[in-house]
């Protein structure tokens, strides 16, 4: 069984990251992977935090939830409290510079990043921070390739708004670069 | 050929496979975890010239499923746990009155409201005998979106077959979770319609002959006024009293199922020919089943899966055989044991049936399947 | 030798029908089968449709499309025909039980969405075909099996719950009316939309017996004595309307029919 990558996506509702795991997942299947997103549904998903999972394998995926993730992002504080602590002891935690992480969170790589301020400042709207996020993920973790990740965010966005998409995804790159230097 | 790679929900599956199907008809009441069935129904079926309705309750949704049925067009309604208690009278009239009728039940957590965004596996016994008095019965279970969308082509194509409600029970994982779906192009699907009296022929509504399986189905508009009624009735359709025509008509009903049982029942098994354990799951439950055996296989256990996809009628033969070779069952689902009856109702005394299942809306992980497997076996 | 309407609207080998002796419910169906006569509907096109009860027995012994279905929920059946298949003239025949007490919201719905369905309540004011309890529509203080000291509920009137619901044609007549009945009848199966007529019928077996109301010559009686015309009543002082029902039309208004406006959706999608 070659090795199966977990991620959780989390924010508030509105955050758009329900479609980032959907593109993230639609970016595996392009690159011929296996992808299955979940997300958390109801009242859940309506207040507080709401989260999207997303499994990428080269395998056929059997157990569709995610159980420890490799990977998590966090939007908001409420969210970064509710599903950060879970994460593997080789997995790599984003999080919006906003939130504050608890000391005793153990990754192995640990990110605190401007992705909404970088959304509102850089890119010129908030909503497109999930954009930004993805750009950052794919970024810093090569799990999709760029090309897939473009092609399948200009399927899923309202037409009209590509090159505000297309810029935000690159702000989300430029991010990576510098975390990684 | 070319096939179209999606990335789906299984409810939205449903409805592709729905419309491969020839579906023309959906009427249902809003409920989650199935919803997007209605939804999405609704945006598709006036683009080929189809029609939805949203009724103003659970048994109205069936029931006008049933009255389009009953015009010529392939007619289906969705719903879950509290909604499928519902609609469970109707579900009996069309099956006394042999009107085929797809029923979709994305299971939740259960009993009442229960927790309507979780998933559940509580209705397995009900889709058997959730309405009043025999019935026959069909009753598939997906476990994953590709075959949800095979599974309700099949739903329509043995509900037109064999004229009968045909329950698709899902629940809320596979109903949820999107997964890469191929969608086979409409050439390769092999479609069922009922089979229609020839104009003008001499016509007794609830007669079967040429051989076939059922009597052949009227449109209602089509020149053949013929009556159709929940009362027990002769070949005319018209209710009749006779305890002997309700034999008859009662027999006939349970023997369109226990004589096509090869036809109508599938099942998967996953690396059983060596084994000497087995575990048995069901719809989403199996994912975790399967991700459960590939993990004790690396570990040399020799286990195998047997998954029912029909689950009503159940695939007897093919579990009590199995039964012969294995030391030990464990049937996993996410209820208290309705399954677990029915295998141990199978197996007799071959070997004893172990279970694995909670009913707290989480699924059951492959983890606590491995432990359980290893603490009982 | 038997009447012509008889021959040709009815299944002469179903007869004799179930009904008692002195029950109104034939003079109703007899009606319908001369509104479909004068329209000239071609009876393969016709469908009718049925819950439970003595009424809903009716659809049996109607030669068209009939469909008896289940308690309370000929409307749900009838809307997904119509709705699968306009060219069919769908019309529901239902007791006062089966339509405003367990088909209440099916009713109500009906009618607010004036899906073009025409709906016949054979209104005798009591469940006939259990024995004789009270019915929504069974006056208060009046008895039945299961009201034996006096029914204390409020009665429905169908017919307004029907107009209040939005339905665009409603009307009401007796068993006693019957010009009045066929003419009704025959204007709400040509209403474009969602129509009711209520007919009062009787049922001397149970509510009659129950309630001392005599024979059945004194119940028709009472309906030809009591029921005046809502026309005829906005003329007449207040004291000839002291203790008298109101029958006639109702209301009769124009307004979208529910599957020309899903046709509508249709032509504006459809690729």
């Amino acid at each position: 069984m070659s090795k199966q990558l977990e991620l959780r996506l989390s924010g508030s509702g509105g955050q758009g990251l329900i479609t980032a795991g959907i593109i993230l997942a639609e970016a595996a299947l392009k690159d011929d992977k296996n992808a299955i997103q979940t997300q958390s549904y109801g009242p859940e998903a309506r207040g507080g935090a709401s989260k999207a999972e997303v499994i990428i394998s080269e395998d056929s995926i059997d157990f569709p939830k995610v159980t420890l993730p490799n990977m998590t992002l966090a939007l908001t504080q409420i969210a970064s409290d509710k599903y950060i602590k879970d994460i593997s002891v080789d997995g790599t935690v984003i999080v919006d510079e906003s939130i504050t992480l608890p000391e005793t969170l153990k990754a192995k790589h640990i990110y605190r990043v401007p992705i909404i301020k970088t959304a509102i400042n850089e890119v010129g709207k908030e909503i497109v921070a999930n954009i930004v996020a993805l750009g950052l993920i794919v970024g810093l973790t090569g799990i999709v390739t760029e090309g897939s990740l473009e092609a399948a965010i200009m399927a899923r966005i309202p037409k009209g708004t590509e090159d505000l998409n297309r810029l935000a995804l690159q702000k989300g790159y430029e991010l990576a670069k510098t975390l990684q230097k | 050929m070319a096939k179209k790679v999606k990335f789906l929900q299984g409810n939205e599956a449903c409805v592709e496979g729905a419309l491969m199907a020839g579906m023309t008809f959906y009427s249902g009441y809003p409920i989650t975890p199935s919803t997007e069935i209605a939804e999405l129904s609704a945006e598709r079926l006036p683009r080929i010239g189809g029609k939805f309705i949203q009724m103003e309750d659970e048994i109205a949704g069936i029931a006008a499923a049933i009255g389009a049925s009953l015009t010529g067009a392939k007619a289906m309604t969705a719903t879950s746990g509290p909604g499928f208690s519902l609609k469970q009278e109707n579900i009996g009239y069309a099956a006394l009155t042999e009107i085929p009728v797809v029923i979709v039940n994305v299971q939740r957590g259960g009993p009442s409201t229960g927790l309507p965004t979780a998933p559940g596996q509580g209705d397995l016994m009900q889709a058997m005998w959730g309405t009043h008095g025999d019935h026959p019965v069909i009753c598939l279970t997906p476990d994953s979106v590709r075959e949800t969308f095979d599974l309700t082509i099949r739903a329509f194509n043995l509900a037109e077959k064999y004229r009968t409600p045909v329950i698709l029970l899902t629940d809320e994982i596979t109903g949820h979770m999107r997964e890469k779906i191929e969608i086979p192009d409409a050439s390769e699907v092999e479609i069922y319609n009922r089979i229609k009296p020839e104009p003008g022929s001499d016509y007794k509504a609830y007669k079967v002959v040429d051989g076939d399986i059922v009597p052949k189905m009227a449109d209602f508009g089509s020149g053949f006024r013929y009556h159709v009624t929940g009362l027990m009735h002769d070949e005319t359709g018209f209710p009749s009293n006779s305890t002997k025509n309700a034999g008859i008509l009662m027999d006939r009903l349970m023997a369109k199922i226990t004589d096509n049982l090869d036809d109508i029942i599938t099942f998967e098994e996953i690396e059983t020919a060596d084994a000497d354990y087995l575990i048995v799951a069901y719809g989403g439950t199996a994912r975790t089943a399967k991700a459960a055996v590939k993990k004790l296989r690396a570990e040399g256990i020799k286990v195998g899966l047997f998954r029912p996809i029909t689950v009503w009628p159940f695939p007897e033969a093919a579990l009590y055989k199995l039964s012969e070779q294995v030391k030990d069952i464990i049937v996993a689902e996410l209820n208290y044991g309705q399954m677990k009856l029915e295998v141990e109702r199978v197996v007799k005394n071959n070997a004893p049936v172990r279970f694995c299942g909670k009913a707290n809306g989480e699924v059951l992980t492959p983890e606590e399947l491995i432990q359980k497997f290893k603490e009982v076996l | 030798m038997n009447h012509p309407l008889v021959e040709g609207f009815f299944r002469m080998d179903k007869f004799p029908h179930i009904w008692c002796p002195g029950c109104g419910h034939g003079i109703i169906m007899a009606s319908i089968a001369r509104a479909i006569e004068k329209i000239g509907l071609d009876k393969d096109k016709v469908c009718i449709v049925s819950g439970i009860g003595c009424s809903s027995r009716a659809p049996g012994y109607m030669d068209f499309n009939t469909l008896h279905t289940t308690h309370g929920r000929a409307l749900a059946f009838a809307t997904g025909v119509k709705l699968a298949n306009p060219e069919l003239e769908v019309i529901v025949i239902a007791g006062d039980g089966d339509l405003s007490a367990i088909g209440g919201n099916h009713l109500i719905h009906a009618a607010r969405r004036n899906i073009g369905i025409t709906t016949i309540c054979f209104n005798n004011n009591i469940y006939g075909m259990t024995g004789g309890q009270y019915s929504p529509t069974t006056p208060t203080k009046e008895k039945g099996t299961t009201a034996p000291y006096g029914n204390i509920d409020k009665p429905f009137d169908i017919t307004q719950l029907a107009i209040g619901a939005g339905a665009t044609y409603a009307a009401k007549t007796t068993a006693y009316h019957v010009p009045q009945m066929d003419k009704l009848i025959e204007t709400a199966i040509r209403h474009k939309g969602f129509s009711m007529v209520e007919a009062i019928s009787i049922c001397p077996t149970y509510y009659g017996r129950k309630n001392k109301k005599g024979s059945v010559v004194d119940m028709m009686t009472f309906l030809k004595d009591s029921f005046i015309d809502v026309k005829v009543a906005e003329k007449l002082p207040p004291e000839k309307k002291e203790g008298k029902f109101l029958m006639g039309e109702f209301i009769n208004k124009a307004e979208p029919e529910y599957t020309e406006q899903y046709d509508q959706i249709i032509a504006s999608q459809k690729k």
